[in-house]
């Protein structure tokens, strides 16, 4: 069996841009907190599986392992957002994410 | 070619979870879109030779970090409206869609075994050589990424204390 793998790169890479873009535009275009923690995790793992992609592809560990410290990132930054959602949420009895602009000490 | 027929069949399924996931308006459905499309990439992931990320997209992304997002969720949709919720979500309009995306994958991973779990695309990376690659050239950044979920423990300790002294002031 050849080593070259049987998907291009460009079509990994391609998947991992498509979903990094619709992450994105979650974050842009919701309101509610909830959705736009959700569109960063969507963020979060296309940039993983960019690496993952990148990685197959020369056949190195590397890959994996940026892999690894994007998801400890990931869990860092939900439990975070997340107390912060809940203090959101106490406060303003919302979760729009346009009344974080009051916030009063 | 069946191998990338599975990569393009897992990324189509990905791609319309992630869509639909942006775009409904309750929570709940939002997450279980959410996780269809993790379970999508974690295939993916076994497809181009790299098992060990995806049994850790499937054990911490999939597992545990959604289990957080399901925590938040049921302690906000508390009460009668949340009950009433609970009957919309149990409507078959809402899961049909996202099973059928589930047994999708569900076939791919049973052809893959089925298919003794050979190296699907070129090269298989092995759990073994990311460890080794892990805690050789990398040994710093495991460090500090523990710091890094050091403070993120800490931060989240420090929100939510707040959060459930003030619940229970609010109770008494």
């Amino acid at each position: 069996m050849n080593e070259a793998a049987t998907i291009p790169m460009a079509h990994g890479l391609l998947l991992a841009a498509f979903l990094f873009l619709i992450g994105l535009l979650g974050v842009m275009v919701r309101r509610n907190i909830i959705f736009v923690l959700m569109s960063l995790e969507i963020m979060l793992n296309a940039c993983g599986l960019a690496f993952v992609v990148v990685g197959a592809r020369w056949g190195q560990a590397d890959g994996q392992i940026m892999f690894m410290l994007i998801l400890s990132i990931a869990a860092a930054e939900v439990t975070v957002g997340l107390g912060l959602l809940l203090q959101v949420h106490r406060r303003m009895r919302t979760l729009d994410i346009d009344t974080a602009n009051r916030m009063r000490g | 070619m069946i191998e990338s027929g599975l990569f393009y069949v897992a990324a189509a399924v990905a791609l319309v979870s992630s869509i639909m996931s942006v775009t409904r308006f309750n929570a709940a459905h939002a997450l279980v879109y959410l996780i269809i499309s993790l379970l999508a990439s974690a295939i993916i992931f076994y497809v181009l030779g790299a098992p060990f990320a995806a049994a850790l997209e499937v054990l911490i992304y999939a597992g545990a970090i959604m289990v957080l997002f399901v925590f938040v969720i049921m302690m906000l949709n508390l009460g009668a409206a949340g009950e009433h919720r609970e009957h919309q979500w149990l409507h078959p309009s809402m899961w049909v869609f996202p099973a059928m995306l589930c047994i999708v994958l569900l076939s791919e991973l049973i052809w893959v075994l089925a298919h003794d779990g050979q190296s699907l695309s070129g090269m298989v990376i092995s759990p073994r050589d990311v460890g080794i690659e892990l805690f050789g050239p990398y040994v710093l950044a495991v460090e500090i990424t523990s710091m890094l979920l050091m403070a993120g423990l800490v931060g989240a300790y420090h929100l939510g204390r707040r959060y459930l002294l003030d619940a229970r002031q609010e109770l008494s």
